[in-house]
C-alpha cells in the first residue's frame, strides 16, 4: 500500500526538521518527545529541562484519534495545567500496564461502535500551551481525485466531520506552479480568521501546502494549531506518507517508523518475513493472513488473479473457509518462490483442520504473460520436498491451475514432484477456466 | 484518433530488455509486418551501438542509442515510448520525451512510482494530448498489428488467444495477468479482441477507462467493450456517465472484481495499489449493480463472463455487425534459431555477382562506369555514395601520401625486411607496423586537435596555451625545411582543390589563423600536409552532413589514418618490390654509426 501512517511524533519531528524551509518567519519550539514508559521520560528530562519545568501534556500516540473523548488526554492533575513529570511518568505507566478500550467513533460524547481492546505503548509527551480559543485553527492536505486539496478553518480543536461548513476548501492541479498556489490560497483565507490575522495565516498555510507536497505526504493535518504572532504551536497532528516515496525522502524525512494500527493484531513473523523479501525483489510478493485456522488456503501468481480466487472462494465456499490473501507476480526467481511457497506450507501445516477435513491448497493463476511458469514451479516443488511428510500429516489436497510461458513444462514437473511425494494433485492448465479448480476442490 | 496502433506503428524501446524486444519482433513476424514494430533502443550505460535480434529465422539490428533525444533525432517516426525504467527513474523517462514531443503514447512499465510524480506526469502528457499507459501495465495490443513488449504472453499463447489478428471486442482492464486470460476467453467464445488495454494497477495510471473506451467507441473496428474493472476508484462511473448520455452506444460488458473485499475491513489490501474501497460506492459489488442499472453486460460473477461475452457476440453476429474473419496468413517462427557470429554490412557475395554496398562490382570497376577508388572507398568504408568532389578529395589524398623517399621509418623497415629475404607481404607489414602516432599519425592527430579547438570556439592564442598545457606539439603544423616563404607545393594543391570544389572550408580557414600564430614565432611553423588533409577530411564530412558526433567517431576509429595505410602501402610495395629487383643483400648497419656505452650491470 502506498499510503502510510506515521505517528503523531514522526510528523512533528519532520516538519521541525525543515521547519526554517517552508515556515521561515514563524517560530515552533519542538519541544516533543515519544516515551514507552514514565522511566524514559525521567530519564529524557535529564537532557530535555522543559519536561522538568513546564507543565506537560501527555497522550498515545498510536495512529488513532478522539484521544480526548477517550479519555486519553492528560493535562490536568487537579487543575488544567498541572501536570508534573512526576504526574506524566506515572500516568503513563498506569495506562499502559493494561489493555484498554479505545473507540473509533462518538456521537456527541457517547461512544458508537465497537471498541478496539489493545495495549497502549507509546505516548506523545509536550509542554502544556496556555492560548485562547481564538488562537487555534485547523489546516489539512491531500489528495481528492486528481487535485491536491487544503482545507482551512478559523476554528481549531473542532471535530471536522461534523463542522464541515466551517471549513474552506481549495483544490489546485498537481501542475498548479507555486505562484498560483500561493494567489489562491491568500485569496481563499476562511473569512472568519481575524482580520490582522489573516496575512500570518495565509504566510502559514502557503508554507504548510508546500510542506505536505515537497515533503510527499499523502495526508497532513494540524488540529489544531496555535498561532500567537509569529508563534507557532502544533498541538495535535495526523499524517500519512506516500512510502512509493521513499528512496528519495530517505534523508528528509529521517528515521520513520510505519506502525500497525491500535487493535490490529500485530503481524505474525511469516508475515513480516514476505514483506521484507518482497522489500528486496523486483517481483512482487503478497502475504495477509485471513483466518490462520481454515481450511482454504492460496498461493497465487498475480494481483487480478489471486482476487478473482478470492472472490471465486468467498461466493462458493465463503469467508470462513478461507486462511489467506496473497499473490507473488513479477517474474519472482526460483528461490523467491520456494521461499514464499515455504512460508505458505509452514503456516498451513502448523495444525490439523478442527473437523478433521482435508485442507485445500489453490496453486492458481491466469496465463503469465512474461513469468516462467517452469521456473516458478521448480520453487514450488522444492518447497514440497521440504514439507511433504508434514502435508501428508495435515491432509492437504492440491488443486492447480496456469498458463503461460513454459507452463507444460511446469504443470508436468509439479505433477510428477506431487506422485514422487506421494501428495494429492490435480493439475489444469489454459483450456479450463481459471477459477474452475475452486468449484472442483469444493465438490470434492 | 480512432486506433491506438496500427501496422506501421514503431517504438522506442527504453531499457535493453532483450526477451520483451524479442517477444514483440517474434509478433511482427508472425503477422508479417513489414518493418520491426521496435525502431531503437535507449540503453543509457550501454556502449554498443546496436543489439541483434531474431526476425523470424534470420537476424536483424536494432540501433542502440544512449538517450531518447538521440533516438528520436534518428527515427523520428517512432511515435511510441515503452518505458521500462525502473519506479526510480521512469518519471524522468516520461517527462523528457514530454518535452521532446513527437510521441503518441508512452507506456510505462514500473509498478510504485512516488504518487506525486505519478500525477504530475500523468498530467502532463494529457495536456499534451500524449495518451499514457501505466504506469505499472503490462501494456497494450492491437491484434495483427502491434504489440507491446510481453503483453499476451509467448507466441503459442498469442495464436491460440487469437491474438494475431484483429477480432471484434474492445478490452480494457487493470491487471495485467487477467487480461490474457481475458483474450484466452473472448478468443473462445468470441472472435477475439480487436484492441486490448491493461491500464495498470497503480493508484494514478494515465489513462483510464473511459479514455479508452471512448476511443474505442470511435474506433469502427471495435463492435463491442469488455471492461473489467476493480473493487476501489469511482473511474468505472464515468463510464456509466457515458452510457447514460449516449457518448458510448455500443454494447459493453463489465464486471468488476474484488468482491469479497466487503467482508474485512480497509487494513486487507486485495489486489493492486489502486484497489481498495474509500466507501460503499467504491466496491465491486456497488459497481456492479450500477453498471448493470444503465444496461451494461453485467455477469453475476467471474465465472459467468464466459456466457455473457458468448451471447453478446453472437447477438452482434447474428444481426450482421459482426462479421465472419477471414484467418490471415501468418509466418511461423523457427523453433530453433541460431545467432550469427558475424555480422557485415558492407559487401554481400551471396547473389550473382558481388556488390560493395549494394553495387555489382562491375558497375563501379571500368572506366566507363565512370567510377574511381575514391567512389570504392565511400562505398566499402561509408556505405554512403559521396559526390565527386569527396571522391576525387579521397583519390588526391591516396596520391599525395603514397610515397616520401626510402629515408622515413616505415619505407626503411620495408627496406630492410625485404632484404632479410622475407616475402613481398611480410615486409609490407613490417612498414605498415610502423604507422602510428609518430608516423603518419599527425593526419588524426591534427583533425582531432583543430576539432577540438574549434568545436570550443578557442581563439589560436587559446589553443596554443591549451596544447601547452597538454604537453603536445600541434600535430599538423611545422615542417623540416618548409616555410611560408618556400611553400609545400602538395599543400598548396590541396588547398586549392578544397577551395575551388569544397561546399565550405570551415576548419582549414581556422587551421590558418592558427598558422599565422604559429609562423609569426618561427617561420617553418606551417600548416604541413598531414595536417591539411586531417583538417579537410573533417571540412569534407562537415559538408557531406555528417553529424559533429559522428565526424569525432571517425577520428576515433582511425579513419583518417586508414587513407594514410592505403596510400602509402603503394610506396612500401614499391620500395619492396625495388629491393627485390636489385637483389640486394642482407643489411647490417655499420658499427661505427652506434653509440656503445655500455656499463657493468651493478649487483642488486
Amino acid at each position: 500500500m502506498a499510503q502510510k501512517a506515521i505517528r503523531e511524533y514522526d510528523a512533528k519531528s519532520i516538519l521541525a526538521k525543515h521547519w526554517k524551509k517552508y515556515f521561515p518567519d514563524f517560530t515552533y519550539a519542538y519541544e516533543t518527545i515519544m516515551v514507552q514508559n514514565g522511566s524514559e521520560l525521567k530519564e529524557a528530562a535529564k537532557s530535555k529541562s522543559w519536561i522538568k519545568s513546564k507543565a506537560l501534556v501527555a497522550k498515545p500516540d498510536m495512529l488513532f484519534g478522539k484521544r480526548g473523548k477517550n479519555g486519553l488526554v492528560l493535562f490536568r492533575d487537579t487543575k488544567p495545567g498541572d501536570v508534573s513529570l512526576e504526574k506524566a511518568a506515572s500516568w503513563i505507566d498506569e495506562k499502559s500496564s493494561s489493555k484498554q478500550s479505545v473507540y473509533f467513533s462518538f456521537e456527541g460524547d457517547t461512544p458508537h461502535g465497537e471498541a478496539k481492546v489493545d495495549m497502549l505503548t507509546h505516548f506523545i509527551v509536550e509542554p502544556f500551551t496556555p492560548h485562547a480559543q481564538e488562537e487555534e485553527y485547523y489546516i489539512s492536505a491531500t489528495c481528492v481525485g486528481d487535485d491536491d486539496m487544503l482545507y482551512m478553518s478559523a476554528e481549531g480543536g473542532m471535530e471536522v466531520e461534523e463542522n464541515w461548513d466551517k471549513v474552506t476548501e481549495v483544490a489546485f492541479k498537481i501542475t498548479d506552479s507555486e505562484e498560483v498556489i500561493a494567489e489562491r490560497i491568500k485569496a481563499n483565507i476562511p473569512k472568519d480568521v481575524a482580520e490582522k490575522d489573516k496575512k500570518a495565516f495565509a504566510e502559514f498555510a502557503i508554507g504548510f501546502f508546500r510542506a505536505y507536497r515537497e515533503l510527499n505526504f499523502a495526508y497532513l493535518e494540524i488540529n489544531p494549531f496555535v498561532m500567537q504572532g509569529k508563534k507557532i504551536e502544533l498541538l495535535d497532528m495526523v499524517a500519512k506518507l506516500d512510502d512509493t516515496a521513499g528512496f528519495m525522502m530517505a534523508k528528509d524525512w529521517g528515521d520513520v517508523e510505519y506502525p500497525t494500527s491500535f487493535g490490529m493484531e500485530a503481524k505474525s513473523p511469516e508475515v513480516e518475513a514476505i514483506e521484507a523479501a518482497d522489500a528486496k525483489t523486483g517481483a512482487s510478493l503478497k502475504l495477509t493472513l485471513l483466518k490462520p485456522d481454515a481450511r482454504i488456503w492460496t498461493m497465487v501468481a498475480g494481483g487480478g488473479a489471486s482476487v478473482v480466487y478470492a472472490d471465486t472462494i468467498a461466493d462458493l465456499a465463503g469467508i470462513e473457509d478461507l486462511a489467506n490473501y496473497g499473490e507473488y507476480s513479477g517474474g519472482p526467481t526460483t528461490g523467491e518462490t520456494k521461499f514464499y511457497a515455504e512460508t505458505i506450507l509452514g503456516l498451513m501445516t502448523k495444525a490439523k483442520d478442527a473437523k478433521d477435513r482435508d485442507k485445500v491448497l489453490i496453486i492458481g493463476g491466469a496465463i503469465a504473460n512474461f513469468t516462467d511458469v517452469a521456473k516458478t514451479f521448480t520453487g514450488i516443488i522444492q518447497a514440497f520436498e521440504n514439507y511433504a511428510e508434514k502435508m501428508k500429516e495435515v491432509g492437504i489436497k492440491i488443486y492447480v491451475r496456469r498458463g503461460g510461458p513454459n507452463y507444460e513444462k511446469g504443470l508436468k514437473d509439479i505433477k510428477e514432484a506431487a506422485d514422487r511425494l506421494g501428495l494429492y494433485i490435480e493439475v489444469y492448465g489454459p483450456e479450463t477456466h481459471v477459477t474452475d479448480i475452486v468449484r472442483m476442490a469444493l465438490a470434492k | 484518433m480512432a486506433q491506438l496502433f496500427t501496422k506501421t506503428t514503431q517504438a522506442i524501446f527504453w531499457n535493453n530488455n532483450t526477451t520483451a524486444i524479442q517477444r514483440m519482433l517474434d509478433y511482427d513476424y508472425t503477422i508479417q509486418r513489414e518493418t520491426p514494430s521496435v525502431a531503437a533502443i535507449v540503453a543509457p550505460t550501454s556502449g554498443n551501438k546496436f543489439e541483434k535480434f531474431f526476425y523470424g529465422p534470420n537476424e536483424i539490428m536494432i540501433p542502440v542509442f544512449k538517450s531518447t533525444p538521440e533516438a528520436k533525432a534518428a527515427l523520428p517516426k517512432a511515435d511510441v515510448l515503452l518505458n521500462f525504467a525502473s519506479f526510480r527513474t521512469a518519471y524522468e523517462v516520461t517527462m523528457e520525451a514530454l518535452n521532446l514531443g513527437g510521441f503518441s503514447s508512452i507506456m510505462i512499465t514500473a509498478e510504485g512510482i512516488p504518487e506525486r510524480l505519478a500525477r504530475a506526469m500523468n498530467q502532463h502528457a494529457r495536456d499534451k494530448g500524449v495518451t499514457v499507459i501505466g504506469p505499472a501495465t503490462v501494456g497494450a495490443i492491437a491484434p495483427g498489428a502491434f504489440k507491446i513488449a510481453n503483453i499476451g504472453g509467448t507466441i503459442e499463447n498469442i495464436i491460440s488467444s487469437k491474438l494475431h489478428r484483429a477480432g471484434s471486442c474492445g478490452l480494457v482492464t487493470r491487471s495485467g495477468g487477467l487480461f490474457n486470460e481475458l483474450s484466452n476467453i473472448i478468443a473462445i467464445n468470441a472472435d477475439g479482441i480487436a484492441e486490448g488495454v491493461a491500464i495498470g494497477g497503480d493508484r494514478f495510471v494515465g489513462s483510464v477507462f473511459i479514455d479508452n473506451l471512448l476511443r474505442m467507441e470511435a474506433n469502427p473496428e471495435v463492435k463491442y467493450m469488455l471492461l473489467l474493472g476493480e473493487v476501489g476508484g469511482t473511474e468505472e462511473y464515468k463510464v456509466i456517465e457515458a452510457v447514460k448520455s449516449g457518448q458510448i452506444k455500443k454494447p459493453i460488458i463489465a464486471w468488476c472484481i474484488g468482491t469479497i473485499a466487503k467482508y474485512y475491513d480497509s487494513g486487507v489490501q486485495f489486489g493492486h495499489a489502486g484497489a481498495s474501497a474509500n466507501g460503499d460506492m467504491e466496491t465491486a459489488e456497488a459497481k456492479n449493480r450500477a453498471m448493470k442499472e444503465v444496461g451494461i453486460h453485467v455477469p453475476t460473477s467471474f465465472n459467468d463472463l464466459p456466457e455473457i461475452i458468448s451471447a453478446v457476440y453472437h447477438a452482434l453476429h447474428a444481426e450482421g455487425i459482426v462479421k465472419d474473419i477471414k484467418e490471415p496468413a501468418m509466418n511461423v517462427c523457427p523453433k530453433v534459431r541460431r545467432s550469427k557470429e558475424f555480422i557485415c554490412t558492407i559487401s554481400d557475395d551471396r547473389g550473382d555477382e558481388a556488390t560493395y554496398a549494394g553495387f555489382p562490382i562491375s558497375s563501379l570497376a571500368t572506366p566507363d562506369t565512370g567510377k574511381g577508388i575514391g567512389d570504392v572507398i565511400s562505398l566499402l568504408w561509408f556505405k554512403k555514395q559521396y559526390p565527386q568532389w569527396a571522391t576525387q578529395f579521397i583519390e588526391t589524398v591516396i596520391k599525395t601520401v603514397a610515397d616520401h623517399g626510402p629515408a622515413v621509418s616505415g619505407a626503411h623497415n620495408s627496406k630492410v625486411t625485404a632484404r632479410a629475404g622475407k616475402s613481398v607481404v611480410e615486409a609490407l607489414v613490417t612498414g605498415l607496423l610502423t604507422i602510428g602516432p609518430r608516423f603518419g599519425g599527425a593526419i588524426d592527430g591534427a583533425a582531432k586537435y583543430f576539432k577540438y579547438a574549434d568545436d570550443n570556439k578557442l581563439s589560436p592564442a587559446e589553443f596554443l596555451n591549451h596544447m601547452k598545457k597538454e604537453g603536445v606539439p600541434i600535430p599538423g603544423i611545422g615542417h623540416r625545411i618548409k616555410s611560408l616563404k618556400n611553400p609545400d607545393l602538395r599543400v598548396e594543391g590541396l588547398k586549392k582543390f578544397a577551395r575551388e570544389y569544397f561546399p565550405s572550408t570551415s576548419l582549414l580557414d581556422y587551421a590558418l589563423t592558427v598558422e599565422q600564430l604559429t609562423t609569426s614565432k618561427k617561420e617553418n611553423l606551417i600548416l604541413n600536409v598531414d595536417g591539411t588533409i586531417g583538417i579537410l577530411m573533417v571540412d569534407m564530412w562537415r559538408a557531406l552532413g555528417y553529424s559533429e558526433e559522428e565526424i569525432n567517431e571517425f577520428i576515433d576509429s582511425g579513419t583518417l589514418n586508414s587513407f594514410f595505410i592505403v596510400g602509402r602501402s603503394i610506396g612500401f610495395v614499391g620500395h619492396i618490390l625495388d629491393e627485390k629487383r636489385l637483389a640486394m643483400p642482407m643489411y647490417r648497419h655499420p658499427m661505427d654509426d652506434i653509440l656503445y656505452d655500455v656499463p657493468m650491470a651493478e649487483k642488486i
